[in-house]
């Protein structure tokens, strides 16, 4: 299945990128995701301790199973305001 | 009424949206780029927003307020793209029949927005830039 991944601010400048599409096996996790969005980016990148994600624009914890098509998005610490 | 924009924020616009005959109290809420932060000068601020989760959030938060305290109407925007100095970042409007739940209402909205909406700040300051929140991120062009 495929997958959308964005990351924002810091952390995609960063990895060097703010959009990625990865390739995963059916019932990966959000986990999954990010081992392999490590890997696949420009630049080297370490998982922040704060990281939260979401998908299709909810967020949800590193264990959420994934499907066909999704979008997650990596989200560091947020400072709107 | 939700809005997220590169164009200057009016106000007006936002309290006249929540105005209501029925309402004795209006809180504005005004988030202004200031020209410091510890300690240091800043030159302006870069907001990023990942829509449309950031403007669902926004949604969430005006739900979750109009449950909670005894008020009518929720105006809030949000700026993006650069702000200088003195400009506003954020507006928020909330009305009510009465100021108490007016104004403990608009203090928890700004609480949550900095924890949940999916907006970033960049400060660049005298020297420098910086993602607010995200102290590893620093760089220093001196």
């Amino acid at each position: 299945m495929k997958i959308a991944i964005k990351l924002f601010a810091g952390l995609r400048d960063r990895a060097g990128t703010g959009d990625m599409s990865v390739e995963l096996e059916d019932g990966a996790t959000v986990r999954d995701a990010l081992d392999l969005a490590q890997q696949s980016a420009p630049k080297r990148w370490i998982i922040p301790t704060s990281l939260m994600t979401a998908v299709n624009n909810e967020y949800v914890p590193f264990n959420k199973s994934l499907k066909d098509g999704d979008e997650l998005a990596l989200i560091p610490p947020v400072s709107g305001g | 009424m939700i809005i997220i924009t590169d164009q200057t924020l009016i106000p007006s616009q936002l309290t006249d949206a929540v105005r209501d005959d029925t309402d004795g109290a209006v809180i504005t809420f005004e988030g202004v780029t200031r020209n410091h932060n510890g300690g240091r000068g800043v030159e302006y601020l870069e907001y990023e927003a990942y829509r449309p989760m950031a403007d669902e959030k926004l949604q969430e938060l005006i739900n979750e307020i109009q449950d909670r305290w005894e008020i009518d109407k929720v105006a809030v925007a949000h700026r993006i793209g650069r702000v200088d100095i003195g400009e506003l970042s954020l507006v928020i409007a909330v009305s009510a029949a009465h100021r108490r739940p007016a104004f403990e209402a608009t203090l928890h909205f700004i609480d949550r927005l900095k924890e949940v909406v999916p907006i970033w700040k960049k400060e660049y300051f005298q020297g420098g830039e910086v993602w607010i929140g995200d102290p590893g991120s620093e760089r220093t062009t001196v």
